[in-house]
């Protein structure tokens, strides 16, 4: 019985990495807009936030998932958490690592330093948290049209934390039928639905699914250190901001380069027009 | 062809000849520098550079990318992500190169747009236009074995998709398919041989690049006129035309540079916007996502592919005409190749007297009729396959298929289409009199 459960779980998770755009399929969820300071072209990580959101992952997340794509070294990056070097090297000891050199080949674990990369998690159904905030920003709403992502910079943050912010009480038709196995959850696309909440023609009538991943934020789960609040929604954001900065750790980079870019081309295709004009001047009489 | 009338180069210097009559390279790209290019093209002829910098610049970012990048199906997704986090501007790089390949496709759209508007592909640059078209299809393998490198889950699932259309032919089909991947199914040797033409076809591209401004040279552009260059005497041709360098290279520079500012905005603030999420997912062959979409340059011939299910009448009688031979799944996989094929085909269906659309009033109309139900297309080939967008996508890959086979062939008849200027000269003195107070004409075209 157990392992049936579990398999469910596993198969659950597999479906949640599907999630996104499943929201099309006709199983709508809920996302909420909130409002990063990263967004838009001119947005910043703001690094206290990215501070309080690794100790939410530190302190919560970690205990089921990794993120295997990034370093310890990254934490002390300029345009991320910026911590200072002492206490990235600090943070990376708390990590035990398995290091196949260690044992004349043989392997032992050693404490983390920060060369190293992040643990990766060991359970089936956590996946990896490096990339979710790209993987999950598929809004692409309304009607396909990408509407909600290019006006209201809806993404993959935003979808983290409506799916921390997202369990409520499973609504009165979930209680009808068979009891779900998992957690309702308004945010989560993939998961397992209840036919006794379908409609007519299979249409889900309530949003969300249920998903494996019990609550992992209540509120007050953390204390911070700065007195920020440590409101289910606050943590919520600070967390989903954390994500945002591990998938795409360059973004600040990133921007700079492109705000030189277009500067930088703008005042060339000025400078080309203003030629072009002069070039063509004595074979276009268009002076009034 | 003799070619548009024009002063050739003429080695000067004692250094000059010695290599001319040795190799007369210098007297080559002189020719083709100073083309004699018909005065009045407008900015819709500005495509052809944007993409040959494209080309080139998918080439330099691709090389280097290639110098980090493992074609392993347990390394291949975090050597990418090793390329955006540890590579000194890999991040940039790898961007550029994502988006170059939808810039690549802008620019192409355009391109082919802009030449069934204004006739190009009609005599004598039906070659000219094969050429493209075989380039164009040159660029979607290119654009769909790249997707595949960085092994998300899009790429994995993709790649079945796409080669199981082959899996669709009669008889070969799954051998064909078994073939392409190397082996039953999407694995190690798929991802190999992917990498390596994907490497390989650009610099194909490059020369067939080559060889499509060799053919069009040859001909001489076309124009928004769709009138032809006077070749009675080298006066007459200066008169419709001016040099190509630098005249068009500085305009289509300027043009570029406004192009590349959008361009770098678009890698700058919102790199993944054109790129779908599930490809941040490392590839899993047990868990399928729920809608496998391609990239949206794909779109309208993916819908295509779709449009025609075994419930449409058509498929069903050709199904029952070919003994079950073709069916649903087939008819879908010849319907995408045709729309393409029907495509190349045009200057043979198009039987109109005049070459630019500019002088045909009814074209006009079917023509942007055209344009609206390619982006129909491509909006409802991401939308999943159920009512209305199954009707939708039907209607609107019929009128693909209806306007190359019976409206350009039909249009040529019944139209009745205006004068065009008997020369180039005239088009352009229209819009920019010599010592003329009036306002240039606005095109509506432009």
């Amino acid at each position: 019985m157990n392992m049936l459960r579990n398999a469910t779980l596993a198969a659950a998770a597999a479906l949640a990495l599907t999630s996104g755009q499943a929201s099309a399929a006709g199983a709508e969820i809920k996302v909420t807009d909130f409002a990063f300071p990263f967004e838009g072209p001119f947005g910043q990580f703001d690094q206290m936030q990215l501070q309080r959101g690794l100790q939410v992952y530190t302190e919560i997340c970690a205990a089921c998932h990794g993120l295997k794509y990034l370093s310890f070294r990254n934490l002390g990056d300029e345009g991320g958490p910026h911590l200072p070097e002492d206490q990235v090297f600090a943070y990376a000891e708390f990590y035990e690592i398995f290091d196949q050199s260690l044992f004349d080949g043989e392997g032992d674990f050693r404490p983390a330093t920060p060369a190293d990369k992040f643990p990766m998690s060991n359970l089936s159904n956590a996946p990896d948290l490096t990339l979710m905030a790209k993987a999950r920003a598929g809004f692409s709403g309304p009607y396909g049209t990408g509407m909600a992502q290019l006006f209201q910079g809806m993404g993959g943050a935003e979808y983290i934390a409506s799916l921390m912010t997202g369990y409520v009480d499973e609504p009165e038709c979930a209680l009808e039928g068979e009891p779900m196995d998992g957690y309702y959850n308004i945010a989560f696309a993939a998961g397992g639905f209840p036919d006794s909440c379908k409609g007519d023609h299979g249409e889900h009538l309530v949003p969300g699914s249920w998903i494996a991943m019990s609550p992992p934020l209540y509120g007050d789960d953390v204390t911070f250190e700065d007195g920020s609040s440590t409101e289910l929604e606050a943590v919520a954001m600070d967390v989903a901001a954390f994500l945002m900065w591990t998938a795409e750790p360059k973004m600040m980079a990133r921007k700079q380069a492109g705000l030189t870019g277009v500067i930088f081309l703008t005042l060339l295709s000025v400078l080309l027009y203003l030629t072009n004009k002069r070039l063509w001047a004595p074979y276009k009489n268009k002076k009034a | 062809m003799a070619g548009i009338p024009h002063d050739h180069y003429e080695p000067k210097s004692n250094g000059e000849k010695w290599l001319y009559s040795r190799l007369p390279i210098v007297g080559l790209l002189y020719d083709t520098l100073m083309l004699p290019t018909p005065r009045n093209l407008n900015w819709m002829w500005i495509w052809g550079i944007v993409l040959v910098f494209t080309l080139v610049l998918q080439i330099i970012t691709g090389i280097v990318l290639v110098m980090h990048y493992v074609p392993h199906v347990d390394m291949a997704f975090a050597s990418v992500e090793h390329i955006m986090r540890d590579v000194n501007g890999g991040h940039m790089i790898r961007y550029f190169h994502q988006n170059g390949a939808s810039l690549f496709f802008v620019a192409v759209y355009a391109h082919i747009f802009r030449s069934l508007y204004y006739g190009s592909y009609k005599a004598p640059r039906e070659v000219t236009w094969i050429i493209g078209m075989l380039m164009y299809l040159l660029m979607m393998g290119t654009a769909f074995m790249g997707y595949v490198l960085p092994w998300g889950q899009m790429s994995f699932h993709g790649t079945a998709v796409i080669t199981g259309l082959f899996g669709a032919i009669p008889f070969i089909g799954e051998g064909v398919q078994t073939w392409l991947l190397g082996a039953s199914a999407v694995g190690q040797p798929a991802l190999n041989r992917f990498f390596s033409l994907h490497y390989l076809m650009p610099f194909i591209l490059l020369g067939l690049t080559i060889v499509h401004i060799w053919a069009f040279h040859t001909t001489g552009n076309n124009n928004p006129t769709g009138v032809e260059v006077r070749r009675t005497s080298k006066e007459d041709a200066a008169k419709d035309t001016l040099p190509f360098w630098p005249y068009f290279v500085i305009k289509d520079l300027f043009a570029l540079a406004i192009i590349l500012a959008v361009f770098v905005a678009i890698v700058g603030f919102m790199p993944n916007y054109l790129g779908h999420p599930d490809n941040y997912i490392p590839a899993n062959a047990l868990a399928t996502p729920a809608h496998i979409v391609p990239e949206w340059y794909f779109l309208p011939f993916y819908a295509i592919l779709r449009a025609f299910t075994a419930d449409v009448w058509v498929v069903q009688i050709v199904q029952f005409l070919s003994f079950g031979i073709i069916d649903a799944k087939f008819f879908g996989v010849l319907a995408m190749f045709g729309a393409i094929a029907v495509m190349a085909l045009a200057p043979w269906l198009d039987t109109s007297s005049v070459r630019s659309g500019r002088y045909r009033p009814m074209f006009k109309w079917w023509f942007w009729l055209l344009v609206v139900d390619f982006f129909v297309l491509m909006w409802v080939g991401a939308r999943p396959a159920e009512s209305p967008y199954d009707m939708i996508s039907l209607v609107a890959s019929t009128y693909w298929f209806a306007y190359f086979l019976v409206i350009l062939p039909l249009l040529g008849v019944i139209e009745k289409p205006l004068t065009p200027p008997a020369t180039i000269e005239d088009d352009y003195n229209a819009h920019y009199a010599p010592k003329s107070d009036s306002a240039p004409v606005v095109n509506p075209a432009e």
